[in-house]
């Protein structure tokens, strides 16, 4: 997995509330048995749509995405990450996430920033304003913008190291072995 | 010090604490299906890594397969790949595997508790958000991701940060015509369809205990529609009665032994729960969603909601978007809203007792000529048992199609689709823009509902039957 330490980027807003993951990859993507070829099909029956937030010329080579609360409800495709990140999100920044989401975008070097409704709407009061850059620095846990916005924010401590190490779950795992055997034998 | 029934659950498979709140968790039971299970596989094969423990892991194909006519091949030429690559990867990795020809074919969560698979104090996981539903035993079972499938199929294991706990307390006794699906969908309504996120509910209060196994599924599977971790419900009598016998329940001896640890999963008369919500059963009538989340909920007796009465601007948004794509107008009352489509199926609603509930509704009378109804059994056994009960034939002379198990219209990753402006009373668990199929138009309600609703040819209140 790609580390996520820090970026810079430009930042697009969908201000909507509950954001479920059929939204950002309709069912009829998920048969596929790769993990790749998803970034066309991001909000597909939404794009339709040539109002639709991420058809606007300004949205064009976005990279952080700002948003409502409870983004990413509902099922628990992966596909959903996959998708956000093969178009070319590196951060999400919201209210609030749905919990499997969350897991799904620390494993899939796509950061996750929670923030206070407050500040999530002047920042997506600022992307209104033509290109506007977002900087996240995760290694500081600070959200930052050039014109004085500065905001802390606290991810998973587990996740956190995920992304900043880039690392692979299954071989930290592994390195558990003897409590694991362990269990199974105090088990079995 | 005292414990809730989660914190026991929990407790008992700390591996190891990996840090502040962090824990490596063993699982007991492993479901995979189709949809989510691939890439996780083909991470395993690359990496040239085993499936750990292959006899606590079941898979069984559900999501995409058509519920038609099962002696022909699948259509869908993408879809039958998906599923051929379950068959292959089940295979290699020593899996057992429900395919669907097998007559223990099913929806996933259907199956666990049918086979006996699913059992009380038990950590669960699938690739599927309606994992909670094993909850319904006492077990802590929960949705994850294709990344940690993969984790799970190597290591057995899962990594989480502990949940919070709340309490979810149901006291009262319901209305005729009330059921669980009418008590979930009334507790989300309260509290929202974020009201839980990052926690675990844990059912609890008189109304609960009253109610029978399947009507537990029904109200732990919509726990994540509370955005909830997973739902739980302590086991008692009841449970053990539904599990003893079971295939894959321990008998004798070992029987025994299991009911007296089973028992030990409860929550301390005074264990502390970090939130509470109540609700009275007594003041609960069927419940129908007028919006695109399942929160968008209110009694059938009620109208249509004004966005510009609510609270705040936010929910004016969402609810004005939501009627919007519904097709439906404020003060419009909820009974009378004409319907085209009925599913009666899910891993919410399509076991035998929802199937009987169903049937009794629509015995002796015809669908409505303006709708086209169908019956998905959760199961294949489930519609072997309606078959022996005579219900197929209840249903298929009232005018209803009856099918095969799977998802089918829940999600509608097969054919089983709404058309565009399609309105469908569903007995499944989400309502969200283009679920059951692109601008189809969903609203949620118990099998009684959708049945009563299949017959007037729109939405009607059942308790006036």
């Amino acid at each position: 997995m790609t580390p996520f330490v820090r970026h810079r980027g430009k930042a697009t807003a969908l201000p909507r509330r509950d954001v479920d993951t059929d939204q950002i990859i309709p069912k009829q993507f998920l048969k596929g048995v790769e993990r790749t070829g998803f970034g066309a099909s991001l909000f597909f029956d939404w794009r339709a749509d040539p109002d639709f937030e991420l058809n606007r010329p300004e949205a064009q080579g976005a990279t952080i995405l700002v948003t409502g609360p409870n983004f990413g409800c509902g099922s628990s495709r992966e596909h959903a990450v996959w998708a956000l990140a093969q178009y070319g999100f590196r951060a999400i920044i919201a209210p609030s996430f749905a919990d499997i989401f969350l897991a799904n975008c620390y494993r899939n070097g796509v950061l996750p920033v929670q923030l206070p409704a407050a500040d999530v709407d002047t920042l997506i009061r600022r992307t209104t304003g033509g290109s506007y850059e977002i900087a996240v620095d995760l290694e500081q846990c600070v959200v930052s913008d050039d014109r004085g916005f500065s905001a802390r924010f606290s991810p998973e401590p587990y996740g956190r190291e995920l992304l900043l190490r880039g690392l692979d779950e299954i071989s930290r795992t592994l390195l558990e072995e003897p409590s694991i055997a362990a269990y199974e034998r105090s088990h079995a | 010090m005292t414990r809730t029934l989660f914190d026991r659950v929990w407790d008992a498979h700390v591996v190891r604490e990996l840090a502040d709140g962090v824990s490596l968790l063993y699982v007991d039971l492993h479901l995979v299906h189709e949809v989510t299970s691939p890439q996780a596989f083909a991470g395993l094969r690359r990496e040239k890594r085993t499936v750990r423990r292959p006899e606590l892991t079941l898979a069984t194909v559900d999501h995409n397969v058509p519920t038609g006519d099962r002696s022909l091949p699948i259509a869908d030429a993408i879809a039958a790949r998906q599923v051929d690559a379950l068959g292959t990867n089940a295979q290699e990795f020593g899996i057992e595997l429900f395919g669907i020809d097998s007559p223990g074919q099913g929806i996933v969560h259907v199956i666990g508790p049918e086979l006996g698979a699913t059992q009380p104090g038990m950590l669960i996981v699938c690739g599927d958000s309606h994992t909670a539903t094993h909850g319904a035993f006492g077990a802590f079972a929960l949705g994850i991701g294709t990344s940690e499938v993969e984790h799970v199929l190597a290591t057995q294991c899962i990594v989480l940060k502990k949940p919070r706990n709340l309490e979810a307390r149901i006291s009262g006794s319901l209305e005729p015509g009330v059921g669980a699906k009418d008590l979930i969908l009334a507790l989300i309504g309260k509290i929202g369809t974020a009201g839980a996120t990052g926690h675990v509910i844990e059912y609890t209060g008189d109304a609960v205990r009253a109610l029978s196994m399947e009507e537990r599924m029904t109200v732990c599977n919509m726990s994540i529609e509370a955005g909830a971790r997973a739902g739980m419900i302590a086991p008692d009598e009841v449970t053990f009665g539904y599990v003893e016998g079971r295939p894959r329940a321990p008998s004798g001896p070992a029987w025994t032994r299991a009911v007296e640890r089973w028992q030990t999963f409860r929550s301390d008369p005074t264990a502390r729960y970090d939130a509470h919500v109540s609700l009275d059963a007594g003041k609960v009538g069927p419940q129908v969603t007028w919006g695109t989340t399942p929160g968008m909920v209110a009694d059938i007796s009620a109208r249509v909601p004004d966005p510009a009465q609510l609270a705040s601007e936010s929910d004016r948004q969402a609810a004005a978007r939501a009627l919007e794509y519904m097709g439906l107008v404020p003060g419009t009352p909820l009974a009378g809203i004409p319907i085209d489509r009925v599913f009666l199926g899910s891993c919410t609603n399509a076991r035998i007792e929802d199937l009987r509930t169903a049937a009794n509704v629509v015995r002796g009378r015809h669908v409505s000529a303006r709708v086209r109804a169908m019956v998905v059994p959760g199961s294949q056994r489930v519609k072997a048992q309606a078959e022996r009960e005579g219900l197929d034939r209840v249903f298929r002379e009232a005018g209803f199609e009856w099918r095969n198990a799977g998802c089918s219209m829940c999600l509608g990753m097969n054919a089983d689709v709404l058309g565009a402006g399609e309105r469908c009373a569903a007995t499944s668990n989400r309502n969200f823009e283009g679920r059951q199929g692109r601008g189809g138009r969903t609203h949620l309600m118990s099998p009684a509902m959708a049945a009563a609703a299949a017959i007037e040819g729109h939405l009607v209140d059942v308790r006036g039957w």
